[in-house]
């Protein structure tokens, strides 16, 4: 057997898993929630004039959970996509402002524009460590029997949505309770 | 293999471990009602991994994701769970990721025992090969002399 043939077969084997690391990205974790029931929650809404929230009152709908915040770039990126998403009304999206001052959200609504049927004021991030948020926008799509069904880190891209999201939504719309 | 040739890995592996990690953050101070849970939640803020930094543990980041999770930690020692109960806590939300220690599952096994068979067959390529040269004969005397010859060649050069 020819000499070479053990160091080459290890340095393709290297090679290649190098090659495989290089796609993945280390920032997004799975998330260990998917496919399980979302974590029920019940907050104030956003100061001063919203109603409270509480997860329980979207038993038998399939919506989006969206975790934003006012000091949040990336969420300003994606936040055009969510208004044409409530716009086109294709289900409803809750916010859940994270960690954040309720004065500077509801200027950054005003300003952007508000996608959200309900905003859950999460001042302290608890209902965020009950849904493993660490990097702000994340996106839940949770179904008819309250399971999450989809997780997005960072912001929605139109790709993700045409192609991740909406179908899956229409799925999920597609089966009955 | 003379003494200090076999002292030099021994030190060299002293040096390392001994070596000091990164300074811990600052820290919040926090009271518990015993010793025992105090060692506990210290354990865990060190077990625990920063979600949002490069490499720190909660007890290492100044971050505010891992300032809000040692708060939680803290709300639970003090409450009275146990290690494991908070552990799963973390898991069941973050994943495996969360522990530096990954426990043993058919999906991390491959990251136990890699480092283990890698090692092994490091010494099996070590012992074949020199048991290889071993069974070369040793040189005839005439070699030896010609070897001696182009030695003291170079030398003249």
């Amino acid at each position: 057997m020819n000499r070479f043939a053990i160091p080459l077969l290890a340095f393709v084997v290297v090679v290649a898993f190098l090659g495989v690391g290089l796609t993945l990205k280390p920032r997004e974790l799975p998330s260990p929630l998917l496919g399980k029931p979302a974590p029920a929650f019940e907050l104030p809404g956003l100061p001063p004039a919203r109603e409270a929230f509480s997860s329980a009152q979207m038993r038998g709908d399939v919506w989006l959970l969206n975790v934003w915040a006012s000091w949040c770039a990336a969420c300003r990126t994606e936040h055009p996509l969510l208004n044409r998403l409530a716009r086109a009304g294709t289900l409803r999206i809750v916010g859940l402002n994270y960690k954040d001052d309720a004065a500077d959200a509801d200027a950054w609504l005003q300003r952007f524009g508000n996608p959200y049927t309900h905003i859950a004021f999460d001042r302290h991030g608890r209902v965020g460590i009950e849904y493993g948020v660490y990097g702000v926008p994340e996106t839940y799509l949770i179904d008819r029997h309250g399971i999450i069904r989809f997780k997005h880190i960072g912001p929605l891209t139109p790709d993700i949505m045409q192609h991740r999201l909406l179908p899956l939504v229409e799925t999920l719309n597609g089966d009955s309770a | 293999m003379t003494r200090p040739a076999l002292m030099a890995p021994v030190m060299l592996a002293l040096l390392v471990t001994a070596a000091p990690g990164p300074a811990a953050a600052q820290v919040e101070a926090v009271n518990f009602e015993n010793a025992r849970q105090e060692d506990l939640y210290r354990d865990l803020i060190d077990e625990l991994r920063c979600l949002v930094c490069a490499n720190q543990s909660l007890s290492d980041s100044n971050a505010d994701l891992a300032a809000d999770l040692r708060a939680r930690v803290y709300e639970m020692v003090a409450g009275g769970q146990s290690r494991e109960a908070i552990i799963d806590y973390m898991v069941k939300r973050y994943g495996e990721y969360v522990l530096y220690r990954p426990r043993l599952s058919p999906a991390t096994a491959f990251l136990w025992f890699a480092p283990f068979a890698v090692a092994l067959a490091g010494f099996a390529l070590i012992f074949t090969m020199a048991k290889r040269r071993s069974r070369q004969p040793p040189c005839t005397a005439a070699q030896s002399q010609q070897a001696r010859a182009l030695l003291e060649d170079e030398r003249h050069w």
